[in-house]
């Protein structure tokens, strides 16, 4: 979240789409309905209509898999009816730039791509700049060349009627939609969207954001109390996991992770470095050898020096392309690439898509460490449906671990508020907090490497290992880590440091070894003040920041891109909603995006995008795999016959997986019916927790398939039956909920129906409570993040026989 | 003496500090309705600790009442004095209590599986930290890639791989992420991709 969850209370117009808040994160609805008591709108846009669209103000449907069309449709609506925020879009958005003229988009495909390798040549998406380096402008955005009239030219193929046909949504619906979201670009207006996995499951899952994004800049929602964009994330502590890196593609801080032709940390410094010929940009990134090199400190500790590149070197690197994500892992275990494999608090064999694959890849394995709770279908994988024990070869260890509040730490919540956690009570029997496992383990194969060496020792045993307290794992150690110390005595910008103290904020990290930082982004989090995550002093007045309540990261900035909050001046667009504002020569409220003064001081400012190297906002955004701006393709599996957009289908840049469990069908007669996944608020993601508790799986007990008066009658299905649903992937039986929450979509001449299940069961738990509903869901990823599309794919609907 | 749960929370460091239940005048709500099904008459001492519920990214505060004396949970509840969730939860973090100790049906025993075979063995910890430790060093020593193709140092295993995960606390996702990558693991993954 740019925001936090309180901060919805703030918004005039919250969207709520590609996500059931109100099932999924209940809790939320509390400041939604803050919003709702002082007069703020809440729209619902959902393929089935949800406890949150219950609540909505407005609500209407779209087919799974169409959100940029619909989206599209919006970016349409507010250039046509000049509905954007002209200050905030001219002044903080690239929308005034230059594009060269290799830029092209044509039926479907931008320009530079090379159907081969089903990848763009990015540089052909560029921006023109002067001969000093800076992107070159057009305040008055007349240029065909600019961003805002090539966004002008792309969304006006994204008609009412067009989008209607493609998403489903009758016209009336989208232009209400439309009407009450883009009021919010007025000055004094904010609107906020809330979204979740149904805009991330799919195979434009990335551009879905994108597009969305685009809307809350032209709308000037951006940096706004009551705006922003907000992904609802889904556990506990994703946001942290995230941040502190444990993913193939970043180190802590969203570092990069080095290649293997960046032979020295120099040349991997330089190439990860951005830079800007603009004055006027922060480039708040030029930081990142001080970030990078901090952490390799928190790595190898004294170890690391100067000579020796701070142990680069020792960690591992990457070939140019290689991608290591979900998807390919898997894809690499079925193929019998992996032998050994960490399954640590997770349950892939009812989490990843296709699980019947994912299952079948567990079967080659040598062996397995399963780390959780209680058993579940990953951990005792080999003797689950179809599967023989006798054949199976893999060794499972199954480590019983410590819950929650059964050890002490910190986790992140989605509005990146860093909240400790106290030890109320021992773990039962012989389970151990993750923490001691993790770092006895580490110590038995540290003792090995001594005993016997081995490969790369030196990166085993150099790795700094001293976090535990009388023989325990001890989070303080690591949290002080995380945030990073002073190695030497030292003066920064004109204050003084002594070796061994914690460093006070990110700010005087340094690129000399003479900082750690085990994530620069932790840094000001546990200083010599204290534990700042262990802050409970709550502060609900105003816009209700609550700055001292926990921690929240960057430098307890609560929220981002606030200096895009105020006009030129420094003066809060809606001086009832300040974030900040300029009084007597300095920021007060929220932590500024970076010290400097209002661009009205145009020697002295910076623009307030700071991590972008141009200083704005992109509405334009060479960086993506899949184009400058979102394109509406359809589903790898979907119910229509063409793209109404153009001849490109599926998403040009997708990764299509061809092996024998990768089936997948478009307009097949067999499966013609989408499908989509969710959740239920009383079971937590497949529900490996949630199954084991008697009062929640009395409230939940069984796999259940959503679907519309229309469909049920056409199978011949009644309420509470039991049906069959099959995809070209695996099948599941589940009892049917015939409701008016599904409703057939007409596209054109074409009626199309939509059923969901949720994915919190598992056949271990509880007895004929169905299974997991990712057994349907295909093997492919967003060509960005290589999230699964498990939110629209193709199934069937079969009664059971004698299945009442 | 009067004190507001937000102040006795302050006193007590809300960590730790052991405190009769009754000498605070604090309402114990929903702990004491179950605490009298436990007997409440044998309850001699116990302590409130704050917890984050472990579920969704709402970040919701529960409070924790914890027996001292016989080292057991005994209530869950929202944390009113929390920003975010103000005492409210949902029915998941209602019932966080069932995650706890008490529930039957936690894992308490290392568990080991053999190669064709049909059923668990119970083993100790230190057996099993040594056995994985054992077959993680085989396994990287022999797969072990100091050069790609292109002879460039890539100091990498393909042939082991980690995920997870985002139910562990910062403090242990950032020594997990260390772990694998000195390691040489590239194949480190969790819930954030699906």
């Amino acid at each position: 979240m740019t925001n936090h969850w309180i901060d919805l209370k703030n918004s005039d117009c919250i969207l709520i789409m590609g996500s059931n808040a109100a099932a999924n994160h209940p809790i939320s609805m509390k400041w939604v309905t803050r919003a709702k008591e002082k007069g703020g709108k809440v729209i619902s846009v959902d393929p089935r209509f949800t406890q949150t669209s219950a609540v909505a103000d407005f609500y209407t449907a779209l087919r799974s898999g169409t959100d940029i069309a619909f989206l599209g449709g919006m970016i349409n609506y507010i250039l046509e009816n000049e509905k954007f925020f002209k200050d905030y879009v001219t002044n903080y958005t690239n929308a005034t730039f230059l594009v060269t003229d290799k830029y092209k988009f044509d039926d479907g495909l931008f320009a530079g791509y090379d159907p081969e390798k089903r990848a763009y040549d990015k540089s052909l998406w560029a921006f023109q700049k002067d001969e000093k380096g800076i992107p070159k402008r057009d305040p008055e955005m007349k240029d065909p060349l600019c961003v805002m009239q090539i966004l002008k030219k792309h969304y006006s193929r994204y008609t009412p009627e067009k989008v209607s046909e493609i998403t489903g949504t009758p016209v009336e619906d989208l232009k209400k939609v439309y009407e009450m979201y883009s009021a919010t670009g007025q000055k004094d207006k904010v609107g906020t969207i809330m979204y979740a996995m149904g805009w991330t499951q799919h195979t434009v899952g990335v551009q879905n954001i994108r597009t969305m994004s685009i809307i809350q800049l032209l709308l000037g929602n951006v940096g706004m109390a009551g705006g922003g964009v907000n992904a609802l994330r889904g556990e506990s502590n994703v946001q942290g996991s995230t941040d502190q890196a444990i993913l193939f593609h970043i180190w802590p801080g969203y570092l990069k992770m080095p290649l293997a032709s960046q032979a020295t940390l120099e040349e991997y410094l330089k190439q990860s470095t951005p830079t800007s010929a603009d004055p006027l940009s922060a480039n708040w990134w030029q930081n990142y050898p001080k970030y990078a090199v901090s952490m390799l400190k928190a790595f190898f500790g004294d170890k690391a020096t100067a000579e020796n590149g701070f142990g680069y070197n020792w960690l591992p690197k990457l070939d140019v392309g290689q991608n290591c994500s979900w998807l390919n892992l898997f894809d690499a275990m079925y193929d019998g690439k992996i032998k050994g494999f960490f399954a640590w608090g997770q349950n892939p064999a009812c989490s990843g898509a296709n699980s019947n694959k994912v299952r079948h890849a567990l079967a080659k394995l040598d062996w397995l460490v399963n780390v959780n709770l209680f058993e579940n279908e990953t951990g005792s994988f080999w003797k689950g449906p179809g599967m023989d024990p006798k054949k199976i070869k893999t060794e499972v260890f199954m480590l019983p671990c410590a819950a929650s509040f059964e050890k002490e730490g910190s986790i992140t919540n989605s509005g990146r508020w860093a909240q400790w956690r106290y030890k109320a009570v021992n773990p039962p029997g012989d389970a151990k907090p993750d923490g001691d496992i993790l770092y006895e383990l580490m110590v038995k194969i540290k003792d090995l490497y001594k005993k016997e060496g081995g490969k790369n020792p030196e990166a085993i045993l150099n790795l700094k290992w001293d976090y535990d307290t009388k023989g325990h794992f001890d989070p303080h150690k690591v949290a002080k880590e995380l945030n990073g110390y002073f190695l030497k005595d030292v003066e920064v910008a004109g204050q003084k440091f002594k070796k061994g103290e914690l460093v006070p904020s990110f700010a005087f990290l340094q690129a000399d070894g003479s900082t750690s930082s085990g994530n620069w982004l932790h840094c000001s989090s546990y200083t010599e003040k204290g534990n700042m995550m262990a802050r409970r002093k709550s502060d609900q007045s105003g816009i209700g920041l609550n700055p001292e309540w926990a921690w929240c990261w960057p430098v307890n900035r609560r929220i981002l891109y606030n200096r895009a909050s105020v006009d030129l001046e420094g003066k809060p667009w809606d001086a009832d909603r300040a974030v900040i504002k300029w009084v007597d020569g300095k920021w007060v409220g929220d932590v500024p995006d970076g010290p400097w003064p209002p661009m009205s001081d145009k020697e002295k400012t910076k623009y307030p995008f700071i991590m972008r190297p141009d200083g704005v906002a992109q509405i334009f955004g060479s960086g993506l795999n899949d184009g400058p701006l979102p394109e509406h393709y359809e589903p790898l599996e979907c119910p229509v016959p063409k793209n109404l957009m153009s001849s490109q289908f599926i998403n040009p840049t997708i990764k299509v997986f061809k092996g024998e469990m990768d089936k997948h069908f478009t307009c097949d007669p067999r499966f013609p019916i989408v499908g989509t996944t969710y959740r239920v608020t009383e079971h937590w993601q497949t529900g490996l927790m949630t199954r084991w508790q008697p009062w929640l799986v009395e409230a939940e007990p069984q796999l259940f398939v959503e679907m519309s008066k229309e469909l049920a009658k056409m199978r011949g299905i009644e309420n509470g039956e039991k049906v069959k649903v099959s995809s070209a992937r695996g099948d599941v039986e589940a009892v049917a909920i015939v409701t008016t929450r599904f409703r057939p979509f007409k596209l054109g001449q074409l009626t199309v129906h939509q059923v969901g299940l949720p994915w919190c069961f598992g056949w271990i738990q509880p007895k004929d409570g169905g299974d997991s509903a990712n057994l349907l869901t295909p093997t492919v990823g967003d060509p960005n993040t290589m999230i699964p599309e498990s939110k629209a794919f193709m199934v069937n609907v079969e009664k059971i026989k004698g299945g009442a | 003496m009067s004190l507001t749960r937000r102040e006795f929370l302050v006193i007590s460091g809300a960590v730790g500090t052991g405190l009769a239940l009754s000498s605070l005048g604090i309402d114990l709500g929903p702990a004491k309705a179950y605490a009298d099904e436990i007997k409440v008459k044998d309850l001699k001492s116990a302590k409130q600790s704050t917890t984050i519920c472990p579920y969704c990214a709402v970040g919701c505060g529960i409070i924790c009442s914890t027996d001292t004396k016989a080292g057991k949970l005994i209530n869950t509840e929202g944390d009113p004095d929390h920003p975010i969730n103000e005492g409210s939860l949902c029915a998941k973090g209602s019932a966080l209590f069932q995650v706890g100790p008490s529930n039957p049906n936690r894992l308490k025993k290392v568990l080991y599986r053999a190669p064709g075979s049909d059923k668990w063995q119970e083993k100790s910890w230190d057996w099993a930290l040594k056995e994985i430790a054992k077959r993680t060093k085989k396994t990287r020593d022999a797969d072990f890639m100091e050069k790609n193709s292109k002879g460039q140092v890539v100091n990498r295993v393909e042939s082991i791989a980690h995920i997870g995960s985002a139910a562990l606390d910062n403090e242990e996702c950032w020594p997990i992420q260390a772990m694998m990558r000195a390691l040489g693991l590239v194949w480190i993954e969790h819930q954030a991709r699906i």
